[in-house]
């Protein structure tokens, strides 16, 4: 059984805007029914451009309804160009978290969203006829996987699939999935070379801006004494001088966090 | 939902172990825990015990001597047991044939085994799910050790007609061995191996009311296979490893309790069966019947709801406590719908949204009806969500039924 959310629970169990809009002023469509998931959208908007009603028809499973009928929530009073904004990720945080293997009903939902509002302001979507389909069981074009992998950060293949079903049926398409995704994360910009001045001030902002906040709600703080490289001098103070964990906390916490934000290779001395 | 009511209708995805069959196991656990191997009376006793529980499993297959009785862990390892043994033991031959309906442990294993090196025909069934029996006999070569095909199918209840296959398979190859996955089949209908020409069959105790994590091969007494596991002596060294004695003797008692409750399946459970069956399709406009074969175990009924998908009929049916399983891409662990209704050529419309019904001599007539109550409404109120309004509303009107 799925480890549903109690937020996902509550929407495939008691759907909200469910129906259609005789009027809509938007409808766009995602999914298929051969597929196994599909979603109609439908919108009413006023002269502001403001979303005044949204309604939804859903073929799939629990979290493709939950996922479909928050969303509906989400885009009811926002301007549409407002509501053009709205990323999967923010259907996934508004339902709580989705299963990984769930992710691409929040896909769905996002692709949905963005097919009613071309067809609000009457764009042409364009589909050209030599448009390189990767996954054929699931009808997946190249251009779409590549968009999906940039703009949720995709690394393997797994996460190809969980988003965006591609290669999730016969598995024949995997060799070229992989290969796209090798492309798009080599052609990501190398990690901008930095001269020492440009370091110093890049750390304490991110020492300023997440760490300290941190360590100060344990009474205990942080101070950028050096920098050599990557090597990373550092002097805990107050609390955090003291404490016996001292060593996990400049692991976990803050070589983990500068890590993330800096780059990988960081290295944290304690002096 | 709450623990109070289950309405347990997923029994060909397990069973509810019968308290007769834990009693007998008990005293194995702390009692009588000695190993049958060794030399004293505690565990030398445990022999004895094991000896005529394979003489039981033995009735039940329907064989000629409890020396072709093998005990293992689970319904998948006696399919692996069988065909790997096989395919170890004689080395010249390269090719293999089953069909596109077998469990997972068959049809993984073949995957494994193309990768291997071996030729693997699949043969494909009709649109009740029965096996086409000529693609199988078209695909015999020289070179095919192996023909394996279940006895019936976990997800339709359609029976193949195994017996007629091995005695087929023998007049155009002698020399290939066919092995039979009867773990849908154990406890529902008679086995009676020894009356026909397969050379291997593999059961599941949790199939019929035994615990989960022992079953048996069917070796007969012509055909050589290599062992999976090596170690020690037991299982006539074709199988090392400890005797797990609890639940060989808990899987020889739930074997005779269900020899006896044969004729039961059979009768009051196939009654019940076939009013859930006539009451769905009847009640519920957009209800399908997929496997409407009339050789089906008595237990299996596979319905689709158009325009439905299955995952959320089963979460809705959880919260009245009705259990059943779905042939849809999202309650399996691949993106992929059903293998089984696929080959079957189940219409898409229908393919997301199948629910497997599978009784067991435990299913009442109360719980037919709650489940026939609870249905309609369900399906009702998720057809509202469906995007396929038009279509919904032609099948109504197609079906006159409100």
């Amino acid at each position: 059984m799925w480890d549903y959310t109690e937020k996902v629970i509550d929407h495939y169990k008691n759907p909200r805007n469910v129906g259609s809009i005789e009027d809509a002023d938007a409808v766009g469509e995602a999914g298929s029914l051969s597929c196994g998931d599909m979603l109609k959208l439908y919108l009413k908007v006023d002269k502001n451009g403001i979303i005044t009603d949204a309604k939804f028809q859903t073929f799939g499973c629990g979290s493709a309804v939950a996922s479909s009928s928050i969303l509906t929530e989400m885009v009811i009073g926002k301007h549409i160009d407002e509501a053009r904004k709205i990323t999967n990720k923010q259907i996934v945080d508004a339902l709580g978290g989705l299963p990984p293997e769930k992710m691409h009903c929040s896909v769905m939902g996002h692709e949905a969203l963005e097919a009613a509002i071309s067809n609000y302001y009457n764009e042409e979507i364009t589909i050209s006829s030599d448009e390189e389909i990767v996954c054929h069981c699931f009808d997946i074009s190249k251009t779409f996987l590549e968009n999906e992998i940039k703009s949720n950060n995709l690394k393997t293949l797994d996460d190809v699939i969980n988003y965006t079903k591609a290669g999730g049926a016969c598995g024949r398409c995997h060799g070229k999935i992989k290969e796209i995704l090798d492309n798009i994360n080599n052609q990501q910009p190398k990690q901008e070379k930095l001269t020492n001045t440009q370091m110093i001030i890049k750390i304490n902002n991110i020492i300023e801006k997440y760490i300290s906040p941190e360590l100060r709600k344990d009474g205990g703080d942080i101070e950028l004494i050096d920098v050599e490289g990557n090597k990373i001098k550092v002097k805990l103070s107050g609390r955090c001088g003291m404490c016996n964990r001292s060593q996990l906390t400049l692991t976990h916490f803050v070589e983990a966090t500068l890590k993330e934000h800096v780059n990988s290779n960081i290295e944290i001395v304690q002096v | 939902m709450s623990d109070s009511k289950i309405i347990y209708l997923d029994n060909n995805a397990t069973t509810k172990v019968d308290e007769r069959v834990v009693e007998v196991m008990l005293p194995y656990f702390s009692q009588y825990y000695g190993n049958p191997s060794s030399m004293y009376e505690l565990g030398g006793k445990n022999s004895k015990v094991i000896k005529e529980a394979r003489e039981r499993i033995k009735e039940f297959f329907g064989a000629n001597s409890s020396k072709e009785i093998y005990f293992t862990a689970s319904g998948s390892e006696s399919a692996n047991m069988a065909i790997r043994g096989v395919l170890s033991a004689d080395k010249s031959k390269n090719h293999i044939i089953t069909t596109k309906v077998e469990h997972a442990c068959v049809l993984n294993l073949c995957k494994q085994l193309e990768k291997e090196g071996y030729n693997i025909d699949y043969a494909g069934v009709n649109a009740s799910g029965e096996v086409n029996t000529d693609e199988i006999y078209n695909a015999i070569t020289d070179k095919t050790a192996l023909v394996a095909c279940m006895y019936a199918n976990n997800e339709t209840g359609t029976i193949f007609p195994v017996r007629e296959i091995a005695e087929k398979v023998k007049t155009i190859n002698p020399k290939t061995k066919v092995f039979v996955d009867a773990v849908q089949a154990a406890g529902k209908i008679e086995l009676n191996v020894k009356d026909t020409q397969i050379d291997m069959m593999g059961i599941s105790g949790h199939k019929f009311h035994a615990p989960k994590g022992i079953g048996a091969l069917y070796v007969n007494s012509s055909t050589l296979i290599t062992p999976l596991v090596i170690g020690g002596h037991q299982e006539n060294g074709k199988r090392a490893g400890t005797e797990n004695v609890p639940f060989i003797v808990g899987m020889a008692e739930a074997a005779k309790i269900a020899q006896e409750a044969l004729l039961f399946e059979n009768t009051e459970v196939k009654r019940l069966r076939d009013k859930l069956e006539k009451g769905l399709l009847s009640r519920i406009y957009n209800a399908r019947l997929n496997s409407s074969a009339q050789n089906r175990v008595p237990n299996t009924t596979n319905i689709g709801f158009e325009y439905i998908e299955g995952e959320l009929i089963l979460l809705n049916m959880n919260d009245y406590g009705i259990c059943a399983s779905s042939g849809s891409a999202c309650t399996s662990g691949s993106l992929d719908p059903s293998h089984v209704l696929k080959a079957m050529g189940v219409p898409f419309t229908a393919l997301h949204g199948s629910i497997r019904f599978s009784l067991s001599r435990y299913t009442t007539e109360d719980e037919i009806n709650y489940t026939l109550e609870k249905m309609p409404p369900i399906i009702e109120r998720l057809a509202k969500i469906s995007p396929y309004q038009a279509e919904l509303t032609e099948l109504q009107e197609r079906k006159g039924l409100k």
